[in-house]
């Protein structure tokens, strides 16, 4: 019998395969960005774990010189012989590649070439030629350095590892360490720390990956991309199963009738639309690895250019991913079909069916007063919320609740243009355009929500970016950018520069902890640099004089929000030295709290620290003449000397590269949103014959209402833009001042894009007018006896 | 495979334990090879001989505290060479490892050190003698007054060492036969040191006195081919006089002992003369291995029992194998360590 009852249900699919394909692809196309956005922060975090375990970052506390010096390979052997189990690490670049050097003999467990399969031994990797064990890409990339390449695929993207003393002999720094792991087992009897290395300080373990920190922004927002895509197809699914079982009433009342009881009938159904989810899951997750494949290249750039990650182009397929894009995808069919079944299992055994009730009946005062709810649930939580958690909900409910004020405005605005229309056929026009809206609601929702996304991320994404490109302005004031070697070097910049005339700022900078976190401590010289350049978020009156008086300090936005010092709050710098804080500077994409000392407080409380790196000003013609003169008379390399406009041009490239992503996810949020238009309309064309057949009869010709039908379409999809655009400009606040200050510690301002909402306005147009073409071309050479026979037996 | 592993294969050979040590079985090439007409020279070779595969410092120590609980203490540096050089900095082929441990009738602690030799980290100092790993020494003016210091997570010694006797060559003036086949080592003691000092255990501080044996041997091919491992005993009778006898088991067993006298003279004993027999057995870190043996030197007179004082102490290092405080009872009484190697699991 089950099989008989599978068949006579299946049979409703095999009839009409229309609403089968809108089932499927709604549901693949929403799994498909949802997984393939999932696949990409899969990738990044996997390569960012692979780097964080091979420098010990993350599970180990770390031993750094205060000054941020190179360590003297002598104070490793002095820690080693007062108990200090550590472990050395070398960090360098060659030739692009980032050069890891470590100890095997005292690295902690885990540390290291974790998967080197044959051909590997200790003696070939600590002595001789030494061995170097990377990805097959990086290895290649390397120059001939002498040693034996091993490929291990588990090792972080772009890195090198190899043992210490060939790093310091590849790198030119024998006898340096850049900073020391701390084994989380001591030996008792270990001395502190401030009585064998004064200059060393022991920085907890962090709870994440500085580098994994940075680019969360980055990818939250591809998650909000990917979760409003699905949420999307959810709708096209919720609509397509809802009008599924509205047609099937009365294949379900005949079933009944013949004696299938109701709990085999629930479950049946159930199977079968598990099964077809699963179908749905296969392709959706299949598209998402295609989606990823595709982006992943233009993502690993932006990421390594503007945070410094290194992410693998390539993406591996992990079970972990294509098992919880299916489990979504089924998951989302359950979701999207529970209350149909709900309606299934109450239905009186007789009950006829009444799919065009069932569309009607979508509508009224129930969703009024659900978008309402959560309009003002999102309101309340953006006022009085806390915490991540209450950001993401609050922006659910901002989202679904926009979508579901979407018909009753509608109707609103439609009511308002029939009042206005004149002649019959406007009438006509607008009134059936309203008596359309439940039909099409769910699609124009889908709409809405695309729009709303793509209106709201890129403006985070566009504010981002012009809040970035200013603040480099301010930070990048100084013309030229150089770093000496050595003390000795420095000096010679100095002197060089005197006589050049140009202004010297040196850039002086210790690691230290305030308030139980991790900062860094700046000295800064009173300078007009300063004082015309920066900007600071909140301040003190006169607060740069202030600061030349040492009556102060300023912190970074993130050190205010994370630690509570606010103007005039009290910040402990180091023992006996505790002054008020007297203003705020913002410091996008810096995971770490920052002060800045007066410099000359700075040198008296850190007597030991000399400055390496100097920004110079000069007047933007004369960088070449400095350079030169700074190459022949200081002994400077061509790379230890970096003019600010290379480094914003960078910056710039970086940013072309995240709109790639960004236009690429927007262009497939509107697709899908079409998409589910295309296929609400096509559901709707036949059931609407009948109102349309007595337009006909009375005189319009087909041609005029498909013309119309189209133009209903773009009408319906103008509004919903209309409708869009305060939505996605709320959905980008919130991001901006609540989802971004809870999640990284910094708030930037929000801009305003016209032209670009203007040509997504148009895009939307576009999208809703292609849906309507199919339509409306059927429409016009529908053969006049159907239309006819709509009077011949009307229901 | 893992770097850890690494690490462990490449040091394994110290214990001179089954075939699969790191080729400790083949050929040393390069190397220099123990000779039976070598006269040891001191203080000299009380320092490091980076031209041999591998060296040992070994001191184990029998302690009682205030209240008469025994103690047992090792403290063991081991160098390994992977080429037969010394040298500076990272490029040293020289890699030493520390074992440290204290064994309580209730308890055992052990704890290890790994380091590169070149960069000052571990090493060796004939005069003033200086034995050391990042913090642990064992130092004095001369190798008859020392200073013994350990440390570890849980527990940490600080002890005092003099000499009250002469050091001790085995086998043949110092070259000591191991096989059959005539692999030999270079292998001398000074088993007489008086100790006193502070153990730090979990349970706080306890002053020890005791006694001391420290076993210098350096080699580039301890085992024949087919020896998969050892039991060695150091064995100090209340009489003063002292017994060191190792079986060396293979194909056929191999013993070698020698007969200390309350005076430092020495008798060489060969294969065949000192006798063992396991009593009984116990399991420990999945293995079994005999806790209690039978110990039988008859030109001596000598029939014991020599039993483990804590049969669960395991070293549970990079090479794990046994090592513990031993009590003596029967034809003559005492105490001693006994270490057993090659016990797969």
């Amino acid at each position: 019998m089950t099989r008989t009852i599978l068949s006579a249900l299946l049979g409703h699919w095999r009839r009409n395969p229309l609403h089968l394909i809108t089932l499927l692809a709604g549901l693949a196309l929403g799994t498909a960005l949802w997984s393939g956005v999932q696949a990409i922060n899969a990738e990044a975090r996997a390569s960012y774990d692979a780097a964080a375990t091979a420098l010990g970052e993350g599970s180990y506390a770390q031993i750094v010189a205060q000054d941020g010096a190179p360590i003297p390979q002598q104070n490793y052997v002095v820690l080693r012989r007062a108990g200090w189990t550590v472990s050395p690490v070398l960090e360098g670049d060659l030739g692009g590649v980032r050069i890891v050097g470590i100890d095997l003999l005292t690295a902690p467990r885990g540390i290291g070439p974790v998967s080197v399969d044959g051909g590997a031994d200790l003696g070939a990797f600590l002595t001789g030629g030494g061995q170097i064990f990377a990805r097959a890409d990086t290895v290649a990339n390397l120059p001939d350095t002498g040693a034996v390449g091993i490929i291990a695929p588990h090792v972080a993207p772009n890195t090198a590892i190899m043992d210490i003393g060939l790093a310091q002999r590849l790198l030119g720094r024998a006898g340096q360490i850049d900073r020391l792991i701390v084994s989380p087992e001591q030996p008792i009897t270990r001395r502190p720390l401030a009585t064998i290395a004064p200059g060393l300080i022991e920085t907890a373990p962090q709870d994440s990956s500085d580098v994994a920190r940075l680019t969360d922004s980055f990818h939250l927002n591809l998650t909000a991309f990917g979760l409003l895509s699905f949420v999307v197809g959810l709708f096209i699914v919720h609509g397509a199963i809802g009008l599924a079982f509205e047609q099937r009433r009365q294949m379900v009342r005949t079933l009944r009738a013949l004696g299938v009881p109701l709990g085999r009938m629930i479950l049946l159904i159930a199977a079968e639309l598990a099964m077809l989810g699963l179908i749905a899951g296969l392709v959706g997750v299949a598209l998402g690895y295609a989606v990823a494949a595709a982006l992943l290249p233009d993502v690993a750039a932006t990421l390594r250019g503007l945070y410094g990650a290194d992410v693998s182009g390539q993406l591996t397929l992990r079970p972990a991913w294509w098992l919880s894009g299916l489990a979504i995808a089924v998951g989302g069919t359950a979701v999207a079909s529970a209350g149909a079944l709900w309606s299934l299992a109450r239905m009186p055994l007789l009950a006829s069916a009444q799919p065009r009730a069932w569309v009607m009946a979508r509508q009224g005062a129930g969703l009024t007063i659900a978008s309402v709810g959560l309009l003002l649930l999102a309101v309340g939580l953006a006022v009085w919320g806390h915490g991540l958690i209450a950001g993401f909900v609050m922006l659910g409910a901002l989202l679904v609740g926009g979508a579901l004020a979407l018909p009753p405005l509608l109707t609103l605005a439609l009511r308002w243009g029939e009042a206005r229309a004149r002649s019959p056929v406007a009438q006509w026009f607008w009134a059936d355009a309203r008596q359309q809206v439940p039909g099409l609601s769910l699609a124009l929702m889908a709409l809405l929500l695309a729009m709303t996304a793509n209106v709201g991320v890129s403006t985070m994404v566009s504010s981002f970016r012009l809040t970035f490109i200013g603040f480099l302005d301010q930070r990048l004031a100084s013309e030229l950018y150089v770093s000496a070697t050595d003390a000795a070097q420095a000096d010679r910049i100095v002197a060089v520069a005197e006589t050049q005339g140009v202004a010297v700022l040196p850039i002086l900078s210790v690691n230290a902890q305030v308030a139980g976190q991790k900062v860094e401590i700046y000295g800064a010289r009173d300078h007009a640099t300063y004082r015309d350049n920066w900007h600071l978020l909140r301040a003190v009156p006169d607060v740069w004089d202030a600061l030349a008086r040492a009556e102060g300090v300023l912190v970074n936005e993130q050190l205010y929000r994370r630690a509570g010092r606010d103007l005039g709050t009290m910040v402990a710098i180091a023992p006996g030295l505790e002054l008020p804080v007297l203003g705020i500077y913002g410091d996008y994409g810096n995971p770490v709290g920052q002060v800045i000392l007066n410099d000359a407080v700075f040198t008296r409380q850190f007597p030991g620290v000399t400055a390496l790196r100097f920004g110079l000003r000069i007047d933007p013609s004369q960088i070449d003449g400095v350079r030169a003169i700074l190459r022949d008379q200081a002994g400077l390399t061509d790379s230890a000397m970096v003019d600010q406009a290379s480094i914003k041009a960078l910056s710039l490239s970086v940013f072309e590269r995240t709109f790639t992503v960004t236009t690429a996810l927007n262009i497939l949020t509107l697709a899908v949103a079409g998409f589910a238009m295309l296929m609400s309309l096509l559901t709707l064309a036949e059931m609407r014959l009948p109102q349309l057949a007595p337009v006909w009869a009375l005189g319009v010709p087909r041609r005029n209402l498909a013309a119309l039908d189209l133009l209903r379409a773009a009408l319906l999809g103008a509004l919903t833009s209309a409708l869009a655009l305060p939505l996605g400009l709320t959905l980008a606040w919130a991001l901006l001042a609540v989802v971004n200050v809870e999640a990284f510690g910094w708030r930037f301002p929000m801009y305003l894009f016209p032209l670009d909402y203007l040509r997504l306005g148009a895009l939307a147009l576009v999208a809703a007018a292609l849906a309507a073409l199919w339509p409306a071309w059927r429409l016009s050479r529908m053969p006049p006896v159907q239309l006819l026979g709509v009077f011949r037996h009307e229901r | 495979m893992n770097a850890r592993l690494f690490v462990l294969l490449l040091l394994l050979p110290f214990q001179a334990m089954a075939q699969g040590f790191a080729g400790l079985g083949t050929d040393a090439a390069g190397f220099s090879q123990p000779r039976s007409d070598t006269v040891l020279q001191f203080p000299a070779d009380h320092g490091a001989h980076p031209d041999y595969r591998i060296e040992w410092w070994y001191l184990t120590a029998n302690m009682t505290g205030p209240d008469g609980t025994p103690y047992g203490l090792q403290w063991t540096l081991f160098r390994s060479a992977l080429a037969p050089r010394d040298g500076q900095g990272w490029d040293s082929p020289q890699l030493w490892m520390g074992h440290a441990a204290v064994t309580t009738p209730d308890a055992h602690h052990v704890t290890e050190r790994l380091a590169r030799g070149g960069i000052g980290q571990a090493g060796v100092n004939a005069a003033p003698f200086s034995a050391w790993i990042d913090d642990w020494v064992m130092e004095g003016p001369d190798i008859n007054t020392l200073r013994l210091t350990a440390s570890a997570p849980d527990f940490a010694y600080d002890v005092s060492l003099n000499a009250k006797g002469p050091l001790v060559l085995h086998g043949q003036n110092g070259y000591s036969v191991k096989s059959a086949a005539g692999q030999a080592s270079h292998y001398y003691s000074q088993p007489f040191y008086k100790l006193y000092g502070t153990l730090t255990l979990p349970e706080g501080d306890v002053p020890v006195t005791g006694t001391a044996w420290l076993d210098r041997e350096w080699s580039s091919q301890p085992l024949a081919q087919d020896q998969t491992g050892w039991d060695w005993f150091s064995l100090s009778f209340d009489s003063g006089d002292k017994l060191m006898g190792f079986v060396l088991r293979g194909s056929k067993d191999y013993t070698s002992a020698t007969w200390i006298g309350a005076d430092g003279t020495t008798i060489a004993l060969l294969d065949g003369a000192f006798v063992v027999a396991p009593l009984s057995h116990h399991r420990v870190a999945g293995r079994t291995l005999p806790v209690e043996w039978q110990v039988l030197l008859p030109e001596k007179g000598v029939d014991v029992v020599v039993k483990a004082l804590n049969p669960d102490a395991w070293m549970a290092t990079s090479v794990p194998y046994w090592e513990g405080p031993v009590m003596i009872s029967g034809s003559h009484k005492g105490a001693g360590y006994l270490e057993m190697t090659g016990y797969d699991d």
